[in-house]
């Protein structure tokens, strides 16, 4: 696979480590009253998608960035990579 | 037009005797052109077979290279390169070839039929042990493994294109030719030494002229294309994702040779166009296995391109194609004749025809129509379609991977205009102007549907694996009806053919036994590879000492000149411990080390641990967050231990932590989790917390460091640091750290930390000192007897002080298991401590870490032993707990043990048997607090 890095451009999937579904990014508050089960949620419980997925892959063998990638886990095809930074910032 | 240079001879051996062929040849010509018939025997019922083939679909032929004491089996003979001194050899066989012992298997074929291996588990089951499996083991596999160290290289490269042409017959050399002219960046590549596909071995004209001439005109004007890149002999065997190909190129076959055998080829491109060409398949008749009954393509190969005579040939075609073979006589379904039945057991004597007529014959060629050679369409997972006019699976355009076409016999084009019709549509759908067409033969396949003749005898379907017409049938009435099922109970279409030849023959028997269509019988899935891929291959440089790599601690070289044993941690290797003259085993260099350092002073690289600097304002806070401590309040020039948590709230990793100032931290990790705990606090920095104004680099290969320990070890490094720097107790306590210079002006950093309990530091200096640092403070520490030790007498130092380590921080403790849930803050979130309140972990009955010494001190501790109350079985009911780390403390003189135990901190002073089943070794042990050695501390603040 080849993974199309915002700075980078074109690299090996190999250079990168994979993580899994980009829910990761949104740690629940640890304030909460449901905190509890929010963090359970939060850690164990994924969807498991045809099609579309969102994804957290890191930049290992290169820049060390962390990227929010949307592949397609039918036909690989890869719709958007995005620095994971950049959209954590825009979430907030 | 034979593309044989009979000027050059080739001497080789098959099965001990000398034989020559010419340039050109394959293994598999030469021993045609030598009249040699019988090549191998088949795979279950042991048959002697001949030559069937000519190219990759060769189920029959299959040889082993022998050469520098090694050979490689299951090499197909119409796929080796003649090269003079060539020892081949057939397989598959007990005894001589002509004399096969296992033949007698084909006497007992009615009990080898399909799926006989599995019934053999069923019934009687006395004999599946002493009989079935012994002789089965023994009979079974294609081609024996020689065991030697394999004498050859391999290699590995890459390569990027624009397009990617599979196959060099007429459409990817037309192909080639329009795209390279018109500048595009292309590979064409080929799986044979000689590009040209058919045109190498049928009788066409192309603009009036042989077929040859334009191959080389062809081949010649790409040659002189910079932007074309020829690659014969390479495979293409894999298609991956995102325009990723994977290729094999054979160099040589020779074994032994200068050059690497195979290179692996990791091909990008922006698209690719398959021109890979199709396979004739045979029909299914009884007695079709015999030595001398060819592919019709195959026979017009061996006559054209190699110049040899198969003499006194018959045919028998469902097609119009079939016919352009020189027979003496023709068999054409079409007309409803056709072979019944073949006389002759190691070559073709007779013929037996459909009207009761017997013919002498000395070879028979068969076409039972082509199959295009879709697999590589199918690696992105897109399916043919049948069609019905060419009876074949062509490739579904609609399920195409879209950087892919398929051009010519590949995509169901069979004559050679259509090919270069093809080509020219495929370059003009690139972008590109395609030159003119040729002018050649445009001749209609017109095949018919005849695939089977029906009869009692056994009739093959794949040959390679000895598949027949009735086993098809066999597996459909004991109920594998699926295609797929079908394929796995009888191994239709598997080994090394892949079933090139088979599959197709194999649906149509099904249909017809089913009763459905072929297109309703559906085909199996094509997998990479395509063709055979040397493990070797795959493999490439990376082998023994190359297989990873190595790193070096900066003491590496002093550590080995001084009886350094060496142990790998990771791509690590850090000494195990260093015996001097006189010791006899491990254990008395180990004892030694302690000893010396506790008494004066010891010093140990510790350069392997992670190291990381973390940098901005917000670095306190950021490290708050992955920490349970708080370092925000830590002053700057101190260091804190910590302890990192994962999000699920059991411990990650633990070090310490120094603060060199307000914007500055230089913070330790564990040897093992240098790597996983950066990208954790990357994953924190830019995923959680990106508007923290924090920045993080691992400098664990920039920095040495040691740790030096000891009672002496401050006079050490008085020796060691500039004077100006006060290094006293008041001046430097315990837990400081600081930058400063030794050795007159070398820059370094010093940092009072002890993980042996005694007054210890650890110091670093810019990687490229260290040698010279060791060297220095050894040379400096003769005057205290001064130490340098290993990881094991760390270890020991670690477990009499209770320190937890890799073995305790296990992926499964908690900060409380660990004795450290003191360290959680209570005022601030971070990283891991919701779910670490979770019930299951903070039971009062749940693990907690403790010390243990054996109630006898005669006795060894083993770690792994689980704790069972006194006077119970051991059991997953009785088991509370395990020994997760064990050594023979000199300073004690006793083993000791850290472990985990159900509410352990409780049970100091009890009693309990630890037991190792798998050592058999059950030893009372007391429960003691862990901290072994100088429990109050007091030698590390001196």
């Amino acid at each position: 696979m080849i993974i199309h890095h915002p700075l980078l451009g074109p690299r090996d999937a190999s250079e990168f480590v994979y993580l899994g579904d980009a829910s990761l990014m949104n740690r629940p508050n640890p304030k909460s009253e449901t905190a509890a089960e929010d963090f359970h949620r939060y850690q164990y419980l994924r969807d498991n998608p045809v099609g579309q997925h969102r994804e957290l892959w890191y930049h290992e063998q290169g820049d060390r960035s962390w990227l929010v990638v949307t592949r397609n886990t039918l036909t690989h095809d890869i719709t958007k990579v995005e620095l994971a930074r950049d959209v954590a910032r825009s979430q907030k | 037009m034979s593309l044989i240079d009979n000027t050059q001879v080739l001497s080789f051996t098959f099965n001990g005797k000398a034989y020559q062929g010419y340039e050109g040849d394959t293994l598999a010509s030469a021993l045609l052109r030598n009249k040699v018939r019988v090549v191998g025997r088949s795979f279950k019922y042991h048959r002697p077979r001949g030559i069937m083939g000519v190219g990759s679909e060769e189920p029959n032929a299959l040889v082993e290279i022998h050469g520098a004491g090694t050979c490689e089996p299951n090499r197909r003979a119409t796929t080796i390169k003649l090269f003079d001194g060539l020892n081949a050899k057939s397989q598959n066989h007990m005894g001589p070839l002509n004399f096969d012992v296992l033949a007698i298997n084909d006497f007992m074929h009615p009990f080898l039929a399909a799926g006989f291996y599995y019934k053999t588990f069923m019934w009687p089951k006395a004999f599946w042990e002493k009989l079935y499996e012994p002789v089965i083991r023994r009979a079974a596999g294609l081609g024996t493994l020689s065991k030697a160290a394999d004498p050859d290289s391999y290699d590995k490269g890459f390569l990027h294109c624009d397009t990617l042409i599979i196959g060099a017959g007429p459409a990817g050399l037309q192909t080639a030719l329009n795209l390279g002219l018109a500048g595009h960046n292309i590979i064409l590549a080929d799986d044979d030494f000689r590009m040209g596909g058919r045109l190498l071995s049928e009788d066409y004209e192309i603009n009036l002229a042989p077929a040859l001439n334009w191959v080389n005109e062809t081949i010649q004007t790409l040659e002189s294309l910079p932007n074309v890149r020829l690659m014969s002999r390479t495979s293409i065997y894999g298609v991956y994702d995102h325009g990723i190909y994977g290729g094999l190129e054979t160099t040589t076959d020779e074994i032994g040779s200068s050059k690497p055998r195979h290179i692996l080829w990791r091909i990008y491109a922006k698209s690719s166009i398959l021109a890979a060409g199709a396979t004739e398949r045979p029909i299914a008749f009884a007695n079709n296995d015999r030595p001398g009954v060819m592919l019709a393509s195959a026979v017009r190969s061996y006559k054209n391109r190699f110049d040899i005579d198969l003499e006194n040939t018959a045919l028998l075609t469902n097609n119009d194609d079939g016919l352009q073979t020189d027979a003496a006589h023709i068999f054409d379904t079409r007309n409803g004749s056709y072979v019944t039945d073949v006389g002759g057991r190691k070559g073709v004597r007779s013929l037996t025809l459909n009207t009761g007529e017997k013919i002498a014959a000395n070879h028979l060629a068969v076409s039972g129509g082509w199959n295009p050679n879709v697999h590589l369409t199918c690696h992105k997972r897109a399916r043919p379609k049948w069609d019905e006019t060419l009876r074949c699976f062509v490739p579904d355009p609609k399920t195409l991977p879209s950087d892919m076409s398929v051009i010519g016999a590949a995509n169901g084009q069979f004559s050679t205009h259509a090919a270069f019709k093809d080509a020219n549509d495929v370059t003009e759908k690139l972008g590109a102007k395609p030159s003119s067409l040729p002018q050649t033969e445009d001749a209609p396949i017109n095949v018919s549907a005849f695939w089977h003749v029906k009869g009692k005898k056994r009739a093959w379907v794949d040959f390679q694996n000895d598949v027949t017409a009735k086993d098809i049938t066999l597996a459909h009435q004991e109920g594998f009806s699926s295609v797929e099922h079908v394929k796995r109970y009888t191994t239709l279409g598997m080994a090394t053919d892949q079933g090139r030849t088979s599959n197709v023959v194999g649906l149509a028997v099904l249909a017809d036994t089913t009763g459905q269509s072929i297109p309703e019988t559906g085909t199996t899935i094509f997998r990479p590879p395509y063709s055979p891929v040397p493990i070797g291959a795959f493999a490439g440089t990376h082998r023994g000492q190359h297989f990873k790599p190595t790193r070096l601690t900066p003491s590496h070289k002093y550590a080995a000149e001084n009886g350094a044993t060496f142990i790998e941690t990771g791509y690590w290797k850090r000494s195990q411990w260093l015996a001097r003259s006189g010791e006899k085993g491990w254990r008395d260099s180990v004892d030694r080390e302690v000893l010396m350092t506790r008494s004066s002073v010891g010093i140990c690289d510790v350069t392997t641990l992670g190291k990381i600097d973390v940098q901005g304002r917000d670095a306190g806070k950021f490290l708050n967050k992955v920490y349970v401590n708080t370092f925000s309040t830590l002053k700057v020039g101190k260091c804190r231990y910590g302890l990192m948590l994962r999000e699920d709230g059991i411990a990650m990793d633990d070090g310490t932590t120094a603060r060199l100032s307000e914007t500055h931290f230089v913070t330790t990790t564990t040897t093992a989790k240098a790597g996983p705990v950066f990208r954790h606090l990357e994953f924190v920095r830019q995923c959680l917390y990106p508007d923290m104004d924090v920045h993080l680099i691992s400098t664990t290969d920039q920095w040495a460091q040691f740790s030096v320990a000891g009672p002496n070890a401050r006079k050490l490094l008085e020796k060691i640091v500039d004077p100006e720097f006060d290094i006293s107790n008041e001046a430097f306590p315990y837990m400081a750290c600081g930058e400063l210079t030794i050795c007159g002006g070398a820059r370094a950093r010093l940092f009072r930390l002890s993980f042996s309990g005694e007054l210890a530091y650890e110091i670093s200096v810019p990687a490229r000192y260290g040698d010279a640092l060791i060297r220095e403070m050894m040379q400096k520490g003769e005057a205290f007897d001064a130490v340098l030790y290993g990881t094991e007498a760390l270890g020991v130092m670690r477990i009499e002080k209770g320190h937890a380590a890799g073995n305790e921080l296990n992926g499964t403790t908690t900060a409380q298991a660990l004795g450290l849930g003191g360290f959680v803050s209570k005022k601030k979130d971070c990283i891991g401590k919701v779910l670490s309140q979770r019930e299951g972990l903070i039971a009062e009955d749940s693990l907690q870490m403790v010390g243990f010494i054996p109630v006898s001190s005669q006795d060894k501790l083993t770690n792994g032993a689980h704790f069972i109350p006194k006077g119970e079985t051991p059991s997953p009911e009785t088991d509370h707990g395990y020994m997760s780390s064990v050594a023979w403390s000199p300073m004690l003189e006793t083993y000791i043990g850290l472990g985990f135990l159900k509410n352990g901190q409780n049970r100091l002073g009890e009693v309990i048997q630890a037991s190792h089943l798998m050592g058999n070794s059950h030893v009372d042990v007391t429960v003691v607090s862990p901290h072994f050695f100088d429990p109050k501390g007091e030698r590390l603040r001196v």
